[in-house]
């Protein structure tokens, strides 16, 4: 345990001095803000708080946020260590290669939650102040925000396998932001032009949920906007919440953080220094 | 006393390429051996199947009798790898202080250690800032946390100056008069000759040499050099009575198999006032070396 914490404290000092500390934080605090005072204009017809409609809004934005801060932060952590030699001298010291992962993890995950809260908390503030109604919001804004967190854990775990794969922080960096536009933006917009050319067949109705349920990121956005009954406020892909039942969504977020590690760990145990 | 590193018969092979064929060593404690040969000889692969980060194909290898990469041979071997460069973003400190930690040691000795390879001074700053020398010598201060049993050092003095080389040799010597046994592979043969008790050469992964100094001196037998400096016009006379010898501008050299070292040198002496100077020249280690590691390629 001690192993792991002293991984964990290095690897945040590392990322408090690389400047990812105060990126992740930053972004996340003024994207909040920005969504949470932009999106005071459509509250009125709709008969719901601002909170509420702030978190809709906050979990189309973390959906592209939290999977690109994961992978930026977790990329280097394997491939970087190969590339400054010290790979073969930390894996000749007792610690167990899942030590070294679960280390980072703690640190990463540390510094995207904190950053998750700090953007919530702003968010949070400024609907209440503005609508005292808001508090109504208060349970889909505390969803978001764990949910954030297991979409980090199961990107970071992604990023760590990468980072094993490829052995050369140039490598990882590509297969990273390879596999964000593929995940995040490319796949609803390759599902999206299935259903239109599908035309209510049988993808629509059998094969595109299952799509979603297996793609971490579209998974939280199903599960968010599900539990809120904010679907109505979003638009696109999640029209098709009605159709999930909730727990699937919800055994996809919480499943996908162990399987990415459990990736990450076998990813590394193939690595010879 | 039993050794702390035994490997018998190891062979190690990448496809169909033998990296390592049937090398045997065993290194008793306190005892400083170094692993020399050419790049690609195998030293490296030899260190990594003792710290268990490769396996081997064939062979064993203990280390206080353990296997290599289990608990037990981990905190008893400490590892200097080639060109370790720390994280720029992380104080020598820092850096000293997760190293004591993962060997659950006391963190508060980083000072000490790092005051052991002179660099207290530069403590607080950035590894980013640091030359290769002091780079170096994190790894060295890492190598020196708790009271390892085996040190595998790899090109330890690469990128150090003179002084420090000398410094870090008397750390060897500290280590091992406390009971550590060293291997440690090197380029710079003049420094091993004096500070090693043995000396093993690998080629193409095999073991061609093993044994001291002057052990492998009498094995290779290899001839010595004298150089006779003829007083003025005395060069093609001298030349005359030692058959052989090449003259170059007054000078004679000369080359004799060790046991007719004295003869030749009974016969200089008795040429008198016509030599003006005589130097013997015995085969340096790197004959030796270039000797044995061209045996092993044949």
């Amino acid at each position: 345990m001690n192993r792991i914490l002293s991984t964990a404290g290095t690897e945040f000092r590392i990322s408090l001095r690389n400047r990812w500390v105060a990126i992740a934080m930053g972004l996340m605090a003024v994207f909040s803000l920005v969504l949470s005072l932009a999106g005071s204009a459509p509250t009125g017809g709709l008969g719901v708080d601002r909170l509420s409609v702030t978190v809709a809004s906050l979990t189309s934005l973390s959906v592209y946020l939290i999977p690109l801060l994961a992978l930026l932060m977790s990329f280097d952590a394997i491939a970087g260590e190969a590339e400054r030699g010290t790979l073969p001298l930390l894996l000749a010291y007792p610690i167990a290669r899942e030590e070294v992962l679960l280390g980072k993890l703690m640190a990463h995950l540390g510094i995207l939650a904190v950053a998750v809260l700090l953007g919530h908390g702003l968010a949070a503030g400024v609907a209440i102040w503005a609508d005292q109604g808001s508090l109504a919001g208060l349970p889909a804004l505390w969803r978001l925000s764990w949910s954030s967190v297991f979409l980090g854990a199961t990107f970071l775990g992604a990023g760590y396998a990468l980072s094993a794969l490829s052995r050369r922080p140039s490598g990882a960096a590509g297969l990273a932001i390879g596999l964000w536009l593929g995940l995040v933006v490319l796949y609803d917009l390759a599902l999206l032009s299935a259903i239109v050319a599908d035309n209510g067949g049988w993808f629509t109705t059998e094969a595109f949920p299952v799509a979603l349920l297996v793609n971490p990121a579209d998974a939280f956005r199903l599960f968010n906007l599900t539990a809120s009954g904010a679907a109505a406020a979003a638009a696109g892909v999640g029209g098709a919440a009605d159709a999930i039942p909730l727990w699937q969504s919800l055994a996809s977020v919480v499943l996908w953080p162990m399987a990415a590690l459990a990736l990450a760990a076998a990813a590394f145990r193939k690595v010879t220094p | 006393m039993t050794s702390t590193l035994t490997i018998s018969k190891l062979t190690k092979r990448f496809g169909d390429v033998a990296a390592l064929s049937g090398v045997s060593l065993s290194v008793a404690p306190g005892e400083r051996v170094a692993l020399l040969g050419h790049n690609g000889a195998g030293k490296s692969t030899l260190m990594k199947i003792i710290l268990g980060l490769i396996p081997a194909s064939s062979g064993e290898v203990t280390i206080c009798d353990a296997a290599p990469g289990s608990a037990a041979a981990r905190s008893a071997v400490a590892y200097l790898p080639e060109n370790a460069a720390f994280h720029p973003a992380l104080t020598g400190e820092e850096q000293i202080r997760h190293y004591l930690r993962l060997r659950g040691e006391n963190p508060g000795q980083a000072a000490e250690l790092l005051e052991k390879v002179g660099l207290s001074h530069a403590a607080r700053r950035r590894i980013g800032t640091y030359s290769k020398g002091m780079r170096q010598r994190v790894g060295l201060a890492q190598a020196l946390i708790g009271a390892p049993r085996l040190l595998v050092l790899d090109e330890p003095t690469s990128g150090l100056d003179p002084v420090s080389r000398r410094e870090f040799y008397a750390l060897l010597d500290e280590l091992a008069a406390r009971g550590a046994s060293i291997l440690l592979s090197s380029h710079a043969l003049t420094e091993v000759e004096a500070r090693t008790d043995r000396i093993v050469i690998l080629s193409r992964g095999h073991l061609v040499a093993e044994g001291t100094l002057a052990d492998l001196r009498r094995r290779a037998d290899l001839p010595v050099t004298l150089h006779v400096t003829a007083r003025n016009g005395y060069a093609p006379e001298i030349a005359r009575s030692l058959p052989g010898a090449i003259v170059l501008e007054g000078a004679l050299h000369l080359t004799c198999p060790q046991s007719e070292k004295l003869a030749t040198l009974g016969v200089i002496a008795g040429l008198g006032d016509k030599v003006a100077d005589l130097d013997v020249l015995p085969p340096s280690l790197e004959d030796l070396y270039s000797h044995f590691s061209q045996g092993g390629a044949r």
